[in-house]
C-alpha cells in the first residue's frame, strides 16, 4: 500500500490533458432482464475531480460497482494508465490503487480514527514482536494517521485516540475521506459525501475533495446536490437510462441546463 | 393361561430423540398382550439417561423373562417431558395391556393415567408419586425418609455422644423437590435432632441437643447433586467452620466433591463422618475406597421387578399390593451400606451392596 | 443554495472558528461527560471499582472474607467460570452469543475422560482429543452463523440441547472419577502451596489464558478485526475484511477455552460428570457483561471478564460468610447486570 508519505511521483503527463487514469470503454450490465449499463464510457485523468450525476434508476452506482469491483461487467473494458484491468472483487480494485468512500462511510464507530484509517491493513511492528507475536505497531499508524489527517488539512481533528463514534458527521466523513487518500494511490470514489451533512460541514467535505484533486488523485464525485458539484467538479458526467448522456462542464452549462440532460428534457448534441 | 414355553419378551427402546433439532416424541410399541393370553407391562420412566432409570429398565427387562411379561420399555426425553410419557400411556391403552409402570414427570400425565385405569390398566407409579397419589393405584418406592434416617442413626451413633458439628449439603436451594427435604430431614431426624416443619430444609434451630449430645449445624448448602457443587458448597461451609465433624450430602457425586474439599483443606477421612443417599454402584465403591463412610443403597431394579410381578399377579386375578404399613406407598427396601458398621443399626457391608448395587 | 465556484475561499477560512469552538467545548465538559469519556476508553474501569467495593462491603460484614484461605477458595471457585467466560467475551465481542457454553465444556470433558478410560488413551492424547471436541462444537455453532446465516442465539440454544443430549448419551449419566482417568485430566487440581494462599495449577492455566487473549485481543490484527466486525459488520466487511473469516475463527478460538476449561473442571471436581456445572451458560454471560462488554458487539474486553466472574463469586461467598440468605445473590447479580447495561448505553452517547 502507498501512505501519502511514500506516494510515487505523478507521472509526467499527468493532466486533464494526458492519458487517463481510468478509462472505461463500452460497459454493459444487465440483471436478468433489467438493463443496468447499456455501453458507457467514462475518463478520469489524475488531478481531476469528475462529478457523475444521474437520476435515480440512471446507473450511477451500477457504474461505479462496475469500477471498483463489486461487479464484473458483462462487456466492455476498464483501463488504468492504459493497462487493461480486471476487478473481479473489491480488493482488486483496491490493489489497483482506487479507494472508495461509501455512502455510509464503512467506518467502526467504536474504534479509534487510527484503527479506522488502518483497519484491515494494519501494520506490525518490526521484528520477531511483529513476525511471531503479530503485535501491532500502534504508536507508528498513529503518527502517520496524525500525518495523513494534516496532510490533508484537517484541522478539526487533534486526537487519534478518540473513538469514531463521538465525532461529528463531518469529521467522521473527514476520516472516511482521509483512509481513502492515505492508501488510494490513484483514484478515491466518493459516493454521495455531503448528503448527510449540514452546511459547514459540507463545505469542509467540498475543500477536502479538492484538496484530494491538488495532490493529484483522480476523484470521481458521486452526488445528488448540484450546487455542491457544480461547485468542485472539473467535469460531469450526465448518465442517464443507462448510458451516459454526455459530459459537461461547470462552465459549459448552468445547473438547470445540467439537470435537463439528466432528465433528458434536452439533448446534448453530439 | 397355558405358555408354550416360549418367551415372548419384546423390548423396544424408545428414542431419546434429542440429536436431531426437530424433536420427535418417542412411540413405544407393544405386544398385544390379549392376543396370545401373556400378560403385557410398559414402563414408563422420566428419560433414558438417567443411571437410576437404567436400572429400573433392567430390573423390569429381568422380571419380564422371568415371569414371561411382555415388558414394554417407554421414556420421556428428558427429565420434564409429559408428552412423551402420555404417548406411552395410550399406545398401551390401545395395545389392551395389562398394566403400567411409571416415574411420572409431572402432574400433566394424571389425565392420561386416569383414561389407563378406566380401561382397565393397572397403574403403579415408582420412585415417585404423582400429585396428587391417588392418581394411580398404588406407588412403589423407596423410602426416602427413612433412607436419610438410616445413615443418620449411624452418624448418631458414630459419635458417641461428641458435639456434632453438621454441615447439610442439600440438592437446591432455589426450588423445592421432595428427594431434597425427605432425606435431608430424615438425616435429622435419625440423629435426634428436631425437624420443625418436615417439608423444609434449612429452619431448624441451628443449635440444640440430638441422641447424645450437643449439635450445631453450620450450613444448609446447595451442590446440584454433583461433584464440583459439592466441592464448592463443602468449601465455603468448612471456610466458616473449620470444625465441621458430620458431613450429610444429597447423594454420592456430590459428596465425592465435598470429600475433595475436605482433602485439600487438610482434613482426614477420620476426622469427618461423610455419610450419603444413593447406593450406585460407584457410590458403594466410594464406600470401599473409603470416601464416603455410610451411604444408603435403593434398589430402583427391585421396584421395577416388583412392579412387573404385581401386575402379573392381579392379572391373573390374584390380589392388588398393599402400601407398606404406616407408608402411603409400598416400599422397595433400602440398605444402609458401609464398612464400619454401628451397633443398633443394621447395615451390609460394600462387599454385599456391590452385589446389589445399580448403575 | 446557489453557490458559484469562486465562493470557494471563504469557506476556507470558517475551519479555524470550527478549531477553536472545538477546543472552548472540550474545556466545558461536565465531570459526569468527563467520566463518560474516561469509561468509553477504559470499559474495565466500572468493575473494577464494583469489585473494591464489593470486597470492602464484604470484608466489612465478615473479616473472614478478606483472609488469604477465603480469596484462594475464591480464585479456585471462579477458575472454571473464568476460562469459560473468555469464549463467551470473544464472542459477544462480535455482537453474538453463545448458549452452548457449559454443554460444549462437558461434552469434551466427557470426551477426555471416557477416551482414556474406555481405551487407555494417555493423557496427552486424551487430552488433545477433548480439546479436538470442544473445537469441533464450537467449528458447528460458527458454520451455522457464518455459513448459514442463523442468528448466534437460535443456533446455540440448538446445539445447547445437542451437545447436552450427546454428552448423556454417550456416558449414560455416570461420572468418571478422578482415579480412574489418566493423571494429566485432572493435573490442573494440583495445588501449589504458597503458604495460606494455595492456588491450583488450574488457576495458573486460566490466568494463561486470560493473557494470551488479551494480548490477541488489544495488540494484534486478529483482534482489531473482532472488535470491527461486532461494532459494524458492514463497515467491517467494506473496508476488506472477511467478516466470515473472523467470525468463524472466533468460534473456534472459543471452542479451544471450552476445552481447557473442561481440563480445568475435571481438576476442580476430582471426576468428570455430565451433571455439572449446571448454570454455566448463564454464568458465563453475566460475568461478561457485568465485567463490562457490551452484548451489542465492539466493546469490552477480557480483563473487565475477569472482574466480573469474580464479582459474582464474590457475592456467594461474601454473603453465605455474612449469613445472608443465597436467594439475595440472585438479586443482587441481576441488579449488577441491569447496572452494567445501563452503563454501557450511556458511554455509547459519547460525544467528543
Amino acid at each position: 500500500m502507498t501512505t501519502i508519505d511514500n506516494r510515487p511521483d505523478l507521472p509526467s503527463d499527468a493532466g486533464p490533458e494526458g492519458q487517463p487514469v481510468l478509462s472505461a470503454r463500452g460497459l454493459v450490465k444487465t440483471f436478468g432482464r433489467v438493463v443496468g449499463l447499456d455501453g458507457v464510457d467514462l475518463d478520469l485523468h489524475r488531478g481531476e475531480v469528475l462529478a457523475v450525476i444521474g437520476d435515480n434508476g440512471a446507473g450511477k452506482s451500477t457504474l461505479i460497482k462496475a469500477l471498483t469491483g463489486a461487479f464484473v461487467p458483462d462487456a466492455g473494458e476498464i483501463t488504468m494508465d492504459g493497462d487493461r484491468v480486471h476487478f473481479k472483487r473489491p480488493q482488486d480494485a483496491r490493489a489497483a490503487g482506487i479507494e472508495t468512500v461509501y455512502q455510509t462511510l464503512a467506518v467502526a464507530p467504536a474504534l479509534d480514527i487510527a484503527s479506522n484509517l488502518y483497519l484491515a491493513r494494519e501494520e506490525r511492528k518490526k521484528g520477531p514482536l511483529g513476525s511471531v507475536f503479530r503485535m501491532l505497531d500502534k504508536k507508528g499508524m498513529r503518527e502517520r494517521a496524525e500525518q495523513a489527517i494534516s496532510d490533508l488539512g484537517i484541522s478539526t481533528i487533534q486526537n487519534m485516540g478518540v473513538a469514531v463514534e463521538s465525532l461529528s458527521g463531518g469529521q467522521r466523513q473527514a476520516v472516511a475521506v482521509a483512509r481513502a487518500a492515505a492508501f488510494g494511490g490513484r483514484v478515491v470514489v466518493l459516493d454521495e459525501p455531503t448528503a448527510a451533512l449540514g452546511v459547514k460541514e459540507s463545505g469542509q467535505v467540498l475543500d477536502l475533495v479538492k484538496r484530494l484533486r491538488d495532490k493529484g488523485l483522480g476523484v470521481i464525485l458521486i452526488s445528488h446536490n448540484m450546487p455542491h458539484v457544480w461547485e468542485v467538479a472539473d467535469r460531469i458526467h450526465v448518465q442517464r437510462l443507462g448510458r451516459c448522456a454526455g459530459v459537461i462542464t461547470p462552465d459549459s452549462h448552468t445547473m438547470s441546463e445540467g439537470v435537463a440532460i439528466m432528465t433528458g428534457a434536452t439533448q446534448l448534441s453530439g | 393361561m397355558n405358555h408354550t414355553g416360549k418367551t415372548t419378551l419384546r423390548t423396544r427402546l424408545a428414542c431419546g430423540a434429542a440429536l436431531a433439532l426437530a424433536a420427535t416424541s418417542l412411540a413405544a410399541c407393544g405386544a398385544s398382550g390379549s392376543e396370545d393370553g401373556s400378560v403385557a407391562v410398559t414402563l414408563i420412566t422420566k428419560d433414558s439417561i438417567n443411571p437410576f432409570f437404567l436400572a429400573m429398565q433392567e430390573g423390569a427387562k429381568q422380571a419380564g423373562k422371568q415371569e414371561q411379561v411382555d415388558v414394554t420399555l417407554a421414556a420421556g426425553q428428558e427429565d420434564g417431558d409429559e408428552e412423551g410419557q402420555i404417548q406411552a400411556i395410550e399406545n398401551a391403552i390401545a395395545e389392551g395391556q395389562d398394566g403400567i409402570l411409571i416415574v411420572p414427570n409431572g402432574p400433566g400425565v394424571n389425565p392420561a393415567i386416569e383414561k389407563a385405569r378406566d380401561s382397565g390398566l393397572y397403574v403403579i407409579a415408582l420412585d415417585t408419586p404423582p400429585e396428587p397419589a391417588d392418581t394411580v393405584d398404588i406407588t412403589f418406592a423407596t423410602d426416602n425418609g427413612r433412607a436419610g434416617e438410616l445413615v443418620g442413626e449411624w452418624a448418631k451413633t458414630q459419635l458417641g455422644g461428641e458435639k456434632a458439628t453438621v454441615a447439610l449439603l442439600d440438592l437446591f436451594n432455589d426450588k423445592v423437590v421432595s428427594v431434597d427435604h425427605t432425606r435431608d430431614q430424615g438425616f435429622l431426624t435419625g440423629m435426634g435432632i428436631d425437624t420443625a416443619d418436615p417439608l423444609k430444609n434449612g429452619d431448624e434451630a441451628p443449635t440444640g441437643s440430638y441422641d447424645g449430645g450437643d449439635y450445631e449445624i453450620v450450613c444448609n448448602e446447595p451442590t446440584d447433586g454433583a461433584e464440583d457443587g459439592g466441592r464448592t458448597a463443602m468449601e465455603n461451609c468448612l471456610n466458616a467452620n473449620p470444625d465441621i465433624n458430620v458431613v450429610y450430602t444429597i447423594n454420592e457425586p456430590a459428596a465425592y466433591g465435598a470429600m475433595a474439599a475436605l482433602e485439600a483443606a487438610g482434613k482426614s477421612a477420620d476426622d469427618v463422618l461423610v455419610v450419603s443417599i444413593d447406593g450406585g454402584c460407584q457410590g458403594v465403591k466410594a464406600v470401599t475406597d473409603g470416601v464416603i463412610d455410610a451411604t444408603s443403597q435403593q434398589y430402583p431394579v427391585e421396584m421395577a421387578k416388583q412392579g412387573v410381578e404385581a401386575i402379573k399377579t392381579i392379572a391373573k386375578g390374584g390380589e392388588a399390593p398393599e402400601p407398606t404399613k404406616g407408608l402411603d406407598f409400598f416400599d422397595t427396601g433400602v440398605e444402609l451400606v458401609t464398612d464400619a458398621p454401628a451397633d443398633g443399626v443394621d447395615s451390609i457391608d460394600s462387599a454385599a451392596a456391590e452385589k446389589l448395587c445399580w448403575g | 443554495m446557489t453557490q458559484p465556484r469562486t465562493e470557494a475561499a471563504p469557506a476556507a477560512t470558517t475551519e479555524p472558528d470550527t478549531g477553536s469552538a472545538t477546543k472552548e467545548f472540550a474545556r466545558r465538559q461536565t465531570p459526569a461527560q468527563r467520566i463518560q469519556h474516561l469509561l468509553h476508553a477504559h470499559p474495565a474501569i466500572s468493575p473494577a471499582l464494583i469489585l473494591v467495593l464489593t470486597f470492602a462491603m464484604f470484608t466489612l460484614l465478615n473479616e473472614r472474607f478478606a483472609s488469604p484461605t477465603t480469596i484462594s477458595l475464591l480464585l479456585q471457585q471462579t477458575a472454571v467460570i473464568a476460562c469459560l467466560a473468555v469464549g463467551q467475551t470473544l464472542i459477544i465481542l462480535t455482537a453474538g452469543i453463545d448458549l452452548s457454553v457449559g454443554a460444549i465444556a462437558i461434552v469434551s470433558m466427557m470426551v477426555m475422560a471416557k477416551v482414556s478410560i474406555d481405551h487407555g488413551a494417555p493423557g496427552p492424547l486424551a487430552l488433545l482429543i477433548g480439546v479436538a471436541t470442544a473445537v469441533a462444537a464450537g467449528g458447528l455453532n460458527g458454520f451455522l452463523v457464518t455459513k448459514v446465516k442463523l442468528p448466534p442465539f437460535i443456533v446455540t440454544l440448538g446445539s445447547l440441547s445437542i451437545f447436552t443430549a450427546i454428552a448423556l448419551l454417550y456416558t449414560g449419566g455416570q461420572s468418571v472419577q478422578q482415579v480412574d482417568m489418566a493423571p494429566l485430566l485432572s493435573w490442573t487440581g494440583e495445588v501449589i502451596p504458597l503458604g495460606a494462599f494455595p492456588i491450583t495449577t488450574g488457576i495458573l492455566l486460566v490466568g494463561v489464558v486470560y493473557l494470551v487473549v488479551g494480548f490477541a485481543l488489544g495488540q494484534t490484527a486478529w483482534g482489531r478485526h473482532v472488535y470491527a466486525v461486532g461494532d459494524d459488520a458492514e463497515a467491517a466487511r467494506l473496508a476488506g475484511i472477511s467478516v466470515t473469516r473472523v467470525l468463524f475463527s472466533v468460534y473456534l478460538a472459543a471452542g479451544v477455552i471450552y476445552g481447557l476449561a473442561a481440563w480445568v473442571l475435571i481438576g476442580r471436581a476430582g471426576a468428570a460428570s455430565p451433571n455439572g456445572i449446571v448454570e454455566a451458560n448463564l454464568e458465563s454471560i453475566t460475568a461478561v457483561v457485568i465485567g463490562g462488554t457490551s452484548l451489542f458487539g465492539g466493546r469490552g474486553g477480557v480483563v473487565g471478564t475477569l472482574l466480573g466472574a469474580v464479582i459474582v463469586q464474590s457475592f456467594a461467598v461474601g454473603l453465605f460468610l455474612a449469613g445472608v440468605d443465597d436467594q439475595w445473590r440472585l438479586f443482587a447479580v441481576g441488579v449488577l447486570v441491569i447496572l452494567a447495561v445501563s452503563v454501557d448505553q450511556w458511554i455509547r452517547r459519547v460525544r467528543a
